[in-house]
């Protein structure tokens, strides 16, 4: 398993390399102009000045390396830096965003604690509701139980949080006046109060997240269960007589979850890529945000930085997803 | 096909899959035949009668500048189930290819299962803003504006969905090859593209329906997100996503402009959904009761 | 609970609610919401206007514009004029003089060294200053003494309050930016994030394109403001939030910018919890016609004045699309309490609009109708479209992507139909339109088109530069890669004339007259149409006070004055 690991993980690097190669040279055919946002009382000569102190006069391959040794040199060594008090990143250039000129990584970091308490929350509690659904409606299929969850569920997918977020203001925050709509980025969490003070504030963005990943998560929990009730060990266990209870909760839910961990490990990523629109409709400002930001303004260091970010969470969660896979499922065997 | 006549008596007897399939029916009949029984073009400006509310001449009001909102509706629809239909069809096409390859030959395996987790691993969110802004003009050029976005929007939910259908289909040839009425057919002399198409295409089937419900549902809420992010279509090309984001300011003084699309979406997803189920049902002999 | 009353509250239950207004900090919080974020505090590296904004709560200039465009001393002590002996007889220096006792929040006195690097800084060579601009034609500045700045010109300036005056040109303090000037400029990240400047409040802390928290700046010169402790200015989200925060919700307690649907804000505002404000300036939605051919055939040669447009030379045509425009159906679809009809390109301030051109406002379907008969321009082959000999009326109106223009696109589109005018139309990205990349094909300085919409306005109050916009030397073609301020490639010996006498009149009622000629000739030309003169609205709850919305500065320029008002 080890050996297997390793290898999964040196084969992941070319194929990083490869990637953030793709969407280097895609980005920068892209026809967008990090000037454009510039009144047009600037003159266009001036922008011209701007644009060259971005360094956009240099050649493709020229500002890829650079940004190559920076995103996989330099930035770890200010990361080191920063856990051991070390100086080994001193005087050298980090990968400089072209909207607000600052270190794009330090962007990423400050943002990540309202990215992971709202996406990560809603998440976790998307799954919780989604498995008992799921489960449920599987066992008691057709009946009145599964076709309201399935028709919730599917409506939940349906609508998009463009529209359930301005709905849920609407309701909570406008006409009850029960919650906020504006989420505080500088709130600091140090007693009971501010706590639940953080508590409000999250709940409109993560009951609208919420209820995207629970119509997602349980139609999987659902399948599996359902694939599991018709196999033969089921029968056997009921056959032995055992306890309905015993036979889902051991025989059926141990060989559902299989698939459905595997499906959650996946999503892993999209928590840290923060959710773009819901981001938007509250002003979360997450990573999410900084990225269509980003791709709006036409700042390539920061996109870059953040698709390829991206990329590395995504193989990272695949390669957990399979070990999780063989952990589970002691059928399968990695050679 | 004796096969075929009973997978459709079989649908027809799961009451989920006949719901879903005379919803999505009718949802097909009414965006693309509609317009003959309700003349009004959703593009006609009329100023002075505009913000009107539900009435004779306009069952679902009026928009800002006087235009028809059932109109509108309808036009949407055809733009959204349009989008939906060609992106699944790319993705299913694009995915049962490279699924049937890799699990045929065992020589394309490895590349083409290398190249379905590069596209995995591709982070697929900016990768479509991406496509979408550096293809839309010169594609707008050839296609002319509603066709050019029409097919950048469809191929880039198809290029970056067939990867799922890919690995199924792959893991489903696999077992079949191996299967008794696979070898004798390959006994007989069968040349692998007729193994193929006659023998295996036809056994795989089922997942490929099932993924071909999800994967249009999936493009239509793809396609409305990106309208609300300003990358879709051009505000003068309704579709239903693009209805709904406009609308949804007007949420409190006009909800009918809301619910039209908002409905409109549900019951289209809804109504896949239920297909989707029955198809994989009817299609899975275990679960047939 | 709305979390601004929550605040007072807590305040009240401090005892601090009570005190008088005239005590610095004693408000509390004050809470903003820009919808557009603050990406950097220092307006020297980005022109947007949510950064001059943000950072104009920390920095400030020698002398600003009040909310009616007055220019008026803030960091100087008088406004420099050729009567007070300030600006020299032969107009090519100025000198300034700095208020007395004036310290940096940090405590250490503001000198004219540091009037003077703010120059060095910004024309430093690899900079990429953005407000460049305002320093053209300065050859030196000297220092004679701490408090005194004299600023050497190139040449005669007849107006010369372009560097250091208004929100795009602060004074910087040298001390902390010294390390930072050329290609430096950009990495200095702590320094971008938090200048240390003059203004009533100091940056606590800065996090690009999310918040800025400001405190109180203990060393501000006016020792009972602000009023306010403490500055939030949340940034992210969209208009419609903002207004939502702040007139429904009342999260907020202002607003800026809200650009939203005029029906979306009236009933915002019905909550009771604020009101709307708005003011007007001079930026001006308009549609540019193009005198030269975009026909692709001509290659290289596309919209150049190579090849003449085969009909938009004709002023009859060009009258005839402007009469069969409904300017107020436009303002109050599109913009309601935000827009107003214009009839000129230069609408604001007061002494330099015309009245001359008001019959704009009037839509005049058969008068434009009858223009075209008499022109020549009839539907010969009966296909609905005008033409003349063998050209027809077909045109292609292209403009950015955003609702309100495809509104307007489509209105006006309906309008030209009814006088014969076929037109296709087509909108671009804003980020491609705007952008200036000579390889695209899609900008607005290129103008592949017939027609084009867009807006645009003049910084601070002086049109000089604005109207020479369309001097001949300022069209764009393929020799200067299309930069250039002429879209519609006009070209009159006449006008030139007219730009070159302005760069030379110092009296300010001369310029005014000269103004108003400039853009009487170009709208009696009908080579740019107004349509609406788009004003600023912004909205402020009912608790907060001395709210002034300025459009001719930062809206941001007065938050001294903010205070909470009881109740």
């Amino acid at each position: 398993m080890l050996s297997y690991t390793i290898r999964r993980l040196a084969l992941a690097i070319p194929t990083l390399l490869v990637i953030s190669l793709i969407i280097f040279l895609l980005l920068d055919l892209a026809p967008g102009d990090p000037m454009a946002q510039v009144p047009l009382t600037v003159p266009p000569e001036v922008k011209a000045q701007m644009r060259e102190a971005l360094g956009l006069g240099e050649q493709v391959h020229i500002r890829y390396w650079k940004w190559l040794v920076q995103m996989t040199w330099v930035e770890p060594q200010v990361l080191i830096d920063h856990l051991f008090g070390t100086s080994l990143s001193e005087g050298k250039l980090r990968i400089l965003s072209w909207q607000h000129r600052g270190p794009v990584m330090d962007v990423v970091v400050q943002r990540l604690p309202q990215t992971l308490w709202v996406v990560g929350t809603a998440y976790l509690v998307g799954i919780l509701i989604a498995l008992p659904i799921g489960i449920w409606s599987a066992y008691r299929r057709a009946s009145l139980f599964d076709q309201a969850g399935t028709f919730v569920t599917v409506v939940g997918y349906a609508m998009p949080p463009f529209f359930t977020g301005p709905l849920v203001i609407f309701i909570f925050s406008v006409q009850l006046g029960w919650l906020p709509s504006i989420y505080d980025t500088t709130h600091r969490v140090t007693d009971w109060n501010s706590f639940t003070v953080q508590l409000r504030q999250m709940v409109l963005p993560v009951m609208v997240l919420a209820l995207q990943t629970t119509a997602q998560i349980s139609r999987y929990m659902r399948a599996a269960v359902l694939d599991s009730l018709g196999q033969d060990y089921v029968r056997t266990a009921r056959a032995k007589g055992l306890p309905e209870a015993a036979v889902l909760g051991v025989h059926v839910l141990r060989n559902a979850l299989i698939p459905v961990v595997t499906v959650i490990a996946l999503g892993l990523p999209a928590v840290f890529g923060g959710a773009i629109i819901t981001e938007q409709i509250f002003s979360v400002n997450g990573i999410g945000a900084q990225l269509i930001g980003a791709i709006r303004a036409g700042d390539l260091p920061t996109v870059h930085t953040i698709t390829f970010i991206f990329a590395v969470l995504i193989v990272l969660a695949n390669l957990l997803a399979d070990l999780l896979y063989g952990w589970l499922d002691p059928r399968i065997r990695y050679e | 096909m004796s096969e075929r006549a009973s997978l459709l008596r079989r649908l027809a007897r799961h009451p989920g899959a006949a719901t879903g399939g005379v919803l999505f029916a009718a949802i097909l009949a009414a965006v693309w035949l509609g317009p003959l029984l309700w003349p009004l073009a959703p593009d006609v400006i009329d100023v002075r009668a505009r913000n009107l509310g539900p009435g004779l001449a306009h069952p679902l009001g009026t928009d800002q500048l006087g235009r028809d909102t059932l109109a509108r509706v309808l036009a949407g629809g055809r733009l959204s189930l349009s989008v939906g239909l060609a992106a699944m069809a790319i993705a299913l096409g694009l995915g049962t290819l490279i699924g049937v390859c890799a699990g045929f030959f065992r020589r394309l395996d490895g590349p083409l299962m290398r190249l379905t987790d590069l596209f995995l691993a591709l982070p697929l969110l900016p990768l479509l803003l991406v496509m979408l802004l550096l293809f839309r003009d010169s594609l707008a050029g050839i296609f002319g504006p509603e066709g050019g976005i029409f097919v950048l929007v469809v191929g880039a939910i198809g290029l970056t969905s067939w990867m799922p259908t890919a690995r199924i289909v792959r893991g489903d040839t696999l077992a079949l090859k191996e299967r008794e009425f696979v070898l004798a057919a390959r006994a007989a002399g069968t040349g692998p593209i007729g193994l193929m198409t006659r023998h295996i295409l036809p056994n795989v089937l089922s997942p490929i329906l099932v993924s071909a419900a999800l994967g249009l549902a999936t493009a239509i809420v793809t396609e409305s997100a990106l309208s609300f992010l300003g990358l879709g279509f051009p505000p003068d090309f309704p579709s239903w996503g693009r209805l709904l984001s406009d609308a949804t300011i007007y949420l409190a003084d006009y909800p009918e402009r809301v619910i039209a699309p908002g409905l409109a979406i549900s019951l289209t997803v809804l109504s896949v959904t239920y297909l989707g189920d029955g198809l994989r049902d009817a299609l899975d002999p275990r679960l047939g009761r | 609970m709305h979390i601004s009353r929550y605040l007072i509250g807590a305040l009240a239950a401090l005892g601090l609610g009570q005190a008088a207004l005239a005590d610095r900090g004693t408000d509390g919080q004050v809470n903003i919401l820009y919808w557009q974020a603050p990406s950097i505090l220092n307006p020297y590296l980005s022109g947007g206007t949510k950064d001059l904004e943000a950072a104009s709560v920390v920095l400030e200039p020698l002398a600003r514009y009040d909310e009616t465009g007055t220019m008026v001393p803030w960091l100087a002590e008088r406004i420099p004029t050729l009567e007070n002996g300030d600006v020299a007889e032969d107009l090519t220096s100025i000198s300034w003089r700095l208020r007395n006792g004036l310290l940096w929040s940090d405590g250490t006195p503001v000198t004219s060294r540091d009037v003077q690097f703010t120059w060095e800084y910004c024309t430093a060579p690899g900079g990429g200053c953005a407000q460049i601009e305002k320093y053209g034609g300065i050859t030196a500045i000297d220092t004679p003494d701490a408090r005194t700045v004299v600023v050497h010109f190139d040449g005669p300036k007849p107006f010369p309050y372009t560097a250091f005056v208004g929100a795009q040109s602060p004074i910087l303090q040298h001390a902390q930016f010294a390390d930072c000037t050329g290609p430096r400029a950009p990495e200095c990240t702590a320094e971008n994030f938090a200048p240390i400047g003059t203004g009533p409040f100091a940056v606590e802390e800065f996090r690009p394109n999310d918040v800025v928290t400001y405190t109180a700046n203990p060393n501000y010169r006016d020792p009972d403001k602000p009023a306010f402790a403490r500055v939030l200015l949340k940034g992210g989200g969209d208009a419609t939030a903002a207004g939502r925060a702040v007139l429904e919700t009342g999260e907020f307690d202002y607003a800026w910018n809200l650009q939203l649907a005029p029906d979306v804000l009236d009933r915002m505002e019905s909550a009771g919890l604020g009101q709307v404000i708005s003011t007007f300036g001079a930026l001006v939605e308009r549609i540019v016609l193009n005198l030269t051919d975009p026909a692709p055939e001509h290659g290289n040669e596309r919209s150049t004045r190579a090849h003449p447009h085969p009909f938009l030379t004709d002023p009859a045509v060009r009258e005839a699309l402007s009469l069969a425009i409904d300017r107020p159906l436009l303002v109050e679809l599109g913009y309601g309490p935000a827009g107003r009809v214009t009839c000129n390109i230069v609408p604001a301030p007061e002494i330099y609009a015309s009245d001359a051109n008001d019959a704009c406002k009037l839509q005049d379907i058969a008068r434009a109708n009858a223009l075209l008969d008499a022109a020549g321009w009839v539907d010969s082959d009966a296909d609905g479209v005008r033409d003349k000999d063998g050209a027809a009326l077909r045109m292609l109106f292209q403009t950015s992507t955003n609702a309100v223009r495809q509104d307007f696109q489509a209105l006006i589109k309906q309008w030209w139909s009814e006088i014969g005018v076929a037109t296709e139309l087509r909108n671009i990205d804003a980020s491609v339109f705007f952008g200036s990349d000579p390889g695209s094909p899609d900008t607005f300085q290129k103008f592949f088109a017939d027609a084009e919409m867009f807006a645009n306005n003049f910084d601070g109050t002086d049109p000089e530069a604005y109207l020479a916009n369309w001097h001949c030397d300022q069209i764009p073609t393929p020799e200067n890669q299309w930069q250039g301020s002429n879209i519609p490639r006009y070209c009159s010996g006449a006008y030139n004339a007219l730009v070159d006498q302005m760069r030379r009149t110092g009296d300010l009622e001369k310029r005014a007259e000269l103004a108003r000629a400039m853009n009487d000739t170009l709208m009696q030309e009908f080579i740019l149409l107004p349509l609406v003169d788009r004003g600023r609205v912004s909205a402020n709850a009912n608790s907060l006070g001395g709210v002034r919305l300025n459009i001719w500065d930062s809206e941001l320029w007065n938050i001294a004055d903010w205070y909470r008002k009881d109740g």
